[in-house]
């Protein structure tokens, strides 16, 4: 009998227990990873970012009603009840946090990245975001105000950024390879080219 | 609960640990163990209703606090997970302990009973000054410390409701339902010059909030 064990021991030491039991149903597991691993996943976030950017009808839903909006592409689902979009403007920028734990709008963003999810992240982004977002990769000018939403109950956020210059002539489609996971956390913005 | 969790301000940390768009979230899951974290503990909420998600936040937040700096986030689960079924006597110790070859290290026990929601007040609107109640909660509690006792401005209130977590995070399954409200703080009310200018929203169930009064209450 060893002393120690590896978190990967542990888990499975639940699982071993649990299926022992025959408390673990069949296809349970699988079922949910395939929908951690792909069926949440930025890249849905960026189909309705894209859609806003385009279709003025859908952007006013979505800044109104956020579960709606993103319902209509079946984007719902655990951590994505209660959506809710954060408008972005030339003197304001949103950028999402969980200081608590972790929350996430997971059908639209996807499973929250490990940096997300660090210490680092969840303690400094509220007291002093735009060191946090400069150290990153983002520079932001004086004017723009930067407002932290910490996720702390069970509206799951998402942000709207601004379209960015010389998109004009972009399709919607080519307009979704803009907008990444971090654009939709708020840490980074859209970039043309 | 004033634990280790409550990061929000703590000083000392370097720097996140990311470049805007590197790819590091591909794959989602980096070891084959990490997809059991959420599995199982949906397996114990969802599929057999043995306890709440707040449930589980609140075991994480139990988690012995020089466990809790040294442990991985999904790992942290994984012993919320197995708590829990241990508490709610699904599983035992001895059965976690023979399957693991050693000792399996469970969090704290709780060290409150949890409380109720304060209800019958009429709801706070749009523009409302409201002051997050100057509270010490022992048990689950979603109102970050940062918070407790200052004043913002609501921006919305969500037209849906939700069992009260300080309750329900104890596992009283007839918390009283309540909206929640997204309150914008500046951040120099937080922490005075000690911190980067800006504004900061905390999503707040009503019973965390009282209204003051204000003749005007939007902040420039």
């Amino acid at each position: 009998m060893t002393a120690t064990s590896t978190p990967g021991e542990r888990a499975r030491a639940l699982y071993a227990v649990l299926k022992n039991k025959d408390l673990i149903p069949e296809g349970y597991i699988e079922q949910l990873t395939q929908l951690m691993e792909h069926g949440w996943s930025p890249d849905n976030g960026a189909r309705i970012v894209a859609k806003a950017w385009v279709d003025p009808t859908f952007r006013e839903l979505l800044l109104k009603d956020g579960t709606a909006a993103c319902a209509q592409f079946g984007f719902t689902g655990p951590q994505g009840e209660y959506i809710v979009a954060l408008e972005d403007t030339p003197t304001l920028k949103n950028v999402i946090v969980c200081s608590l734990c972790s929350c996430t709008n997971w059908p639209v963003l996807g499973l929250p990245p490990e940096w997300y999810k660090g210490f680092e992240f969840r303690a400094r982004l509220v007291r002093e975001g735009r060191t946090v977002l400069r150290e990153l990769g983002t520079e932001l000018p004086e004017h723009v105000v930067i407002k932290v939403w910490d996720t702390s109950a069970e509206s799951r956020y998402l942000v709207l950024p601004l379209r960015p210059a010389g998109s004009e002539h972009m399709s919607e489609e080519q307009l979704r390879q803009l907008v990444t996971k971090d654009v939709l956390i708020g840490v980074a913005l859209p970039r043309v080219g | 609960m004033d634990g280790f969790h409550d990061l929000g301000g703590f000083q000392g940390f370097g720097k996140v640990p990311h470049r805007i768009n590197s790819l590091s979230y591909k794959q989602v899951f980096k070891q084959d163990w990490e997809h059991l974290a959420y599995s199982l503990m949906f397996i114990g909420a969802d599929h057999m209703g043995k306890f709440s998600v707040d449930e589980i936040r609140h075991a994480v937040e139990r988690i012995d606090v020089r466990q809790h700096v040294g442990t991985e986030y999904y790992e942290r689960y994984v012993i919320a997970t197995a708590t829990l079924l241990v508490e709610t006597g699904v599983i035992t110790q001895a059965e976690l302990d023979e399957a693991l070859g050693s000792h399996f290290k469970l969090a704290n026990p709780a060290r409150a009973q949890g409380r109720e929601a304060i209800t019958g007040r009429p709801p706070f609107e749009v523009g409302d000054r409201v002051i997050v109640r100057d509270e010490y909660v022992a048990g689950h509690v979603r109102m970050p410390a940062y918070v407790r006792g200052k004043q913002g401005v609501v921006l919305h209130r969500t037209t849906a409701q939700w069992p009260f977590p300080d309750a329900i995070g104890h596992g009283d399954r007839s918390a009283a339902h309540q909206p929640t409200y997204h309150v914008e703080f500046r951040v120099k009310d937080l922490w005075g010059d000690a911190a980067d200018d800006g504004l900061v929203v905390v999503d707040l169930f009503e019973s965390y909030l009282d209204k003051v009064d204000s003749p005007r209450a939007v902040h420039a």
